[in-house]
């Protein structure tokens, strides 16, 4: 066995409050594809900045080729051969292509940037990767998972010997996966080191050899990944027996039954927008569970959107309970009870710079209006029942919600809305991004509010967790509706067939 | 040890230190400083000077800080400050009865209620039409100079009336009357904003408005508030500035207001990104700069050399307050460079 190209050796770190790091080592070999596991605040992120230079450690040392590595800023890690793709990504939507690859790294004449070589270099790159995109189109003229390979383009321009892949693939359709796992093992008989990070669990035995299991912070262990069994690697991530999702499987399936679609809750009647979504008609119970189902940019958000009043329709007609409404703003839809959940978490949910406790009460508050305040006392109960309800860690309402993992934060969120009582409550990717542990308290809240009356739409591009929460399950192809139908032995594959074509096979 | 560096983090420590330290300095050089002496039943000394002339940026501070907080700037108080001390003072003026309290009191109703208007044309352009603030609100400071001009006809118009005299330069209980209304400002702004949920919420808009909008907040109905809350403290310091003069001015009243102001907010504490706020330590901000004014003529600077110094002490306090300096301070991460707003143990 070769030597270990990185060799991190415990390695603390300490945020004001939490111990983000106890003595933690962690090492990669050279042509190797390394996966780093752990739930939400297990310190995956936090590890992998000690490594990019973006926090210091308090503690412990690092090495890269044998030599003691001291970084001071992330400019450092990557002049010393790191590279990192982020998992949202951090690029510039308004330089061209290019310009995004070869950002301060462009090659120069005279002096002056060389633009006919930084195209030309960046076209090398793309070309690399077998991506057919123009480098002298804007960036964010493209879609998101064209951005992401922008953004390992740019990654594997520099000599990288350790390329770091926060979460590549979480808005990355499977061809799109597939294209970035060939280009992972390209890369890889070049002798890069890579680490991955994924909460895909078959992504992450399709392309890792070695896994390091990390655990609030602490290491659990290091593991070929021929070596252990899912089961096992789940049992060692969260540290107990998930039988959870069993329990809701069952329970989902006699919920079933159920036929009280007579009286929708909310009916949609050729509701629309130019441009974004073509009219369609949904209708949904109360205490059903409608999922929606379709690829990115497959309308899925949008029709959300529209129910919610986050966009107004153009076209067609909603009624809650038989009465017409006009949803126009989510001022009014929550006046009526919808809450929506964004699939933008950071930029459409949560609040960074206030505290759990406030984005917790925040639309409850904007709906009692400013002048009626909910009292502190009652505030905190509010905060307490729901940290509580929903294991939001850490479990304290004043720390700022920007510091907690996005998890936590998506807990906090949806604690936001269920603290509105909605009668509809749209959620729209809550699960995206977070992990199994996580993934399954929500799956179950979903049911059990169903179970008490609520309706909820369910968007995921996961077709499992849809077909598993579901009652019905519309699905979404090319800014239409293409299918409604109740979730009675369907099928993965059925629904895939669905979106792929627009027909049921 | 640990309790001095989270004495230290915190964001009003540097400006108090600023504050405490001019203090410091002036007591130094003039030992007779902090006395206080009762003259006619009114206080006289430096400490109330400094109350007293540091009213209207207090004022105008109180106003901006809100603003600010809402991701805004308004760069016409200066403006709405010349356009109030004119329309009150032409009003005066132009009575037959100029020394009535009816006459001031109707005159100041007026400035007032205009402050009002001007106020919610700022507030229409960033929150209806979507305007940039510093945009919207230089159309008015630049325009509000002229509105000023119009109304007094260029002239520069003087008033003998003795009630009007008490805003800016009068005792109430042995205390400066300006000092007193600035006390009220603040504490409306503060129970306002800590007691009822509009603190939360202008803090929502400004960090993340569309969230906001999502979770149901008015935010347009909010921006505007702010907008007409900094144009009625302009208004009322306006009114100060010319009773304590006598006179209005439209070229010059609140001249460069604006930035004091700013300033102050500034120093406070309170980000001009906007988000959280504080208006205790915008109440510091502005005690400072005025602080700094006196202290010019106390320690006998130079008449040539007083702008430099007094930019030497903002440059300090905005030093001591840069991310890259705390970080500096406390040698701690995370390193200010990549400001990387994401979770920190994901």
């Amino acid at each position: 066995m070769t030597t270990p190209i990185v060799e991190m050796t415990e390695i603390s770190i300490t945020f004001p409050g939490v111990k983000a790091l106890d003595s933690v080592s962690f090492r990669m070999f050279p042509g190797e594809v390394h996966s780093l596991m752990g739930e939400n605040g297990a310190g995956k992120s936090t590890l992998i900045k000690a490594l990019t230079g973006v926090y210091g450690i308090d503690s412990g040392t690092m090495t890269l080729d044998g030599e003691v590595l001291v970084i001071n800023g992330p400019a450092q890690a990557q002049a010393a051969g790191i590279s990192t793709v982020y998992q949202e990504v951090n690029l510039l939507p308004n330089l061209s292509v290019a310009e995004n690859i070869m950002l301060g790294r462009e090659p120069r004449r005279f002096g002056v940037i060389d633009w006919r070589a930084t195209r030309k270099r960046a076209a090398e790159l793309l070309e690399r990767l077998h991506l057919d995109v123009d480098p002298a189109s804007q960036l964010n003229s493209h879609s998101l998972a064209v951005q992401q390979l922008v953004a390992i383009a740019r990654a594997t321009d520099v000599q990288a010997k350790v390329l770091i892949l926060d979460e590549p693939t979480s808005s990355l359709d499977a061809d799109e996966v597939a294209e970035l796992f060939r280009v992972i093992r390209g890369l890889k008989q070049d002798g890069v080191a890579i680490l991955f990070v994924s909460h895909f669990l078959d992504q992450v035995y399709e392309i890792s050899d070695r896994l390091t299991v990390l655990r609030n912070g602490a290491l659990v262990g290091e593991y070929l990944t021929t070596d252990i069994l899912r089961i096992e690697l789940v049992h060692k991530m969260i540290g107990k027996e998930i039988a959870a999702l069993d329990d809701l499987e069952a329970k989902s399936r006699t919920g079933l039954v159920e036929e009280n679609a007579e009286k929708p809750y909310l009916e949609a009647v050729g509701v629309g927008r130019k441009g974004s979504v073509e009219p369609f008609d949904l209708s949904i119970a109360e205490g059903e569970v409608v999922g929606l189902a379709g690829l990115l940019g497959s309308g899925r958000t949008e029709v959300a959107r529209l129910l919610t009043g986050a966009d107004y329709a153009d076209s067609g007609e909603i009624s809650i309970r038989g009465v017409r409404r006009k949803l126009r703003t989510p001022r009014i839809a929550l006046k009526e009870r919808i809450a929506y959940s964004s699939e933008d978490r950071k930029k459409e949910g949560i609040v960074e710079d206030l505290s759990v406790r406030d984005n917790i009460v925040l639309a409850l508050q904007a709906d009692r209006g400013w002048f009626r305040r909910i009292s502190r006392k009652r505030q905190d109960e509010l905060a307490q029942s729901y940290i509580q309800a929903l294991n939001i860690r850490p479990a304290n309402p004043d720390a700022l919600v920007g510091n907690l993992s996005g998890g936590n934060q998506q807990k906090v969120l949806l604690a936001r809305w269920l603290a509105v009582a909605p009668r509809l409550l749209i959620l729209d990717e809550p699960t995206r991004g977070i992990d199994v542990g996580a993934k399954a308290e929500i799956q179950k809240l979903v049911s059990n509010l169903a179970d008490e009356g609520m309706s909820v739409i369910f968007i995921s591009a996961e077709l499992e967790e849809v077909l598993r929460l579901s009652h019905r399950i519309a699905v979404m192809r090319d800014r239409r509706k293409v299918a409604d139908l109740p979730n009675e032995d369907i099928t993965v594959g059925q629904i895939m067939s669905l979106i792929a074509s627009g027909a049921e096979a | 040890m640990n309790r001095v560096i989270s004495l230290t983090r915190s964001r009003l420590f540097w400006p108090i230190v600023t504050l405490v330290a001019l203090l410091v300095l002036n007591v130094a050089v003039a030992p007779g400083f902090f006395s206080i002496r009762i003259q006619d039943g009114h206080l006289f000394g430096s400490v109330i000077d400094i109350l007293r002339n540091g009213a209207p940026t207090i004022l105008v501070a109180l106003g901006m800080t809100l603003v600010i907080a809402t991701r805004g700037i308004d760069l016409s108080v200066g403006a709405v400050v010349a356009i109030s001390g004119a329309l009150a003072c032409t009003i005066i003026a132009d009575s037959p009865e100029p020394g009535s309290v009816g006459t001031v009191l109707s005159a100041v109703a007026v400035s007032i209620v205009f402050s009002l208007v001007l106020g919610s044309w700022n507030g229409f352009l960033v929150s209806v039409l979507g305007i940039q603030p510093i945009i919207a609100t230089l159309i008015l400071m630049t325009a509000g100079r002229g509105i000023a001009m119009l109304i007094t006809e260029g002239q520069i118009i003087t008033v003998s009336s003795a009630p009007y005299k008490v805003i800016g330069a009068g005792y109430w209980f042995g205390l400066p009357v300006s000092i007193i209304i600035a006390a009220v400002m603040f504490a409306i702004a503060a129970v306002l904003t800590r007691k009822t949920a509009l603190g939360l919420l202008i803090e929502s808009v400004g960090i993340n408005p569309e969230a906001s909008r999502l979770a149901g907040i008015r935010s347009r109905g909010i921006i505007w508030t702010v907008y007409v809350f900094s144009a009625v403290c302009a208004a009322i310091a306006g009114l100060m500035i010319s009773s304590n003069v006598t006179a209005a001015d439209a070229n010059s009243a609140g001249l460069y207001i604006e930035m004091d102001a700013i300033l102050a907010v500034v120093i406070g504490g309170t980000s001009l990104a906007g988000g959280r706020y504080s208006l205790l330590g915008t109440l510091i901000g502005a005690f400072v700069i005025q602080t700094l004014t006196t202290t010019v003529y106390t320690v006998g600077i130079p008449a040539e050399i007083t702008l430099v110094f007094k930019a030497l002490v903002v440059i300090a306090v905005c030093l001591l307050q840069s991310p890259v300096v705390q970080a500096r301070l406390h040698r701690k991460k995370p390193a200010p460079v990549a400001a990387q707003p994401t979770g920190v143990a994901a």
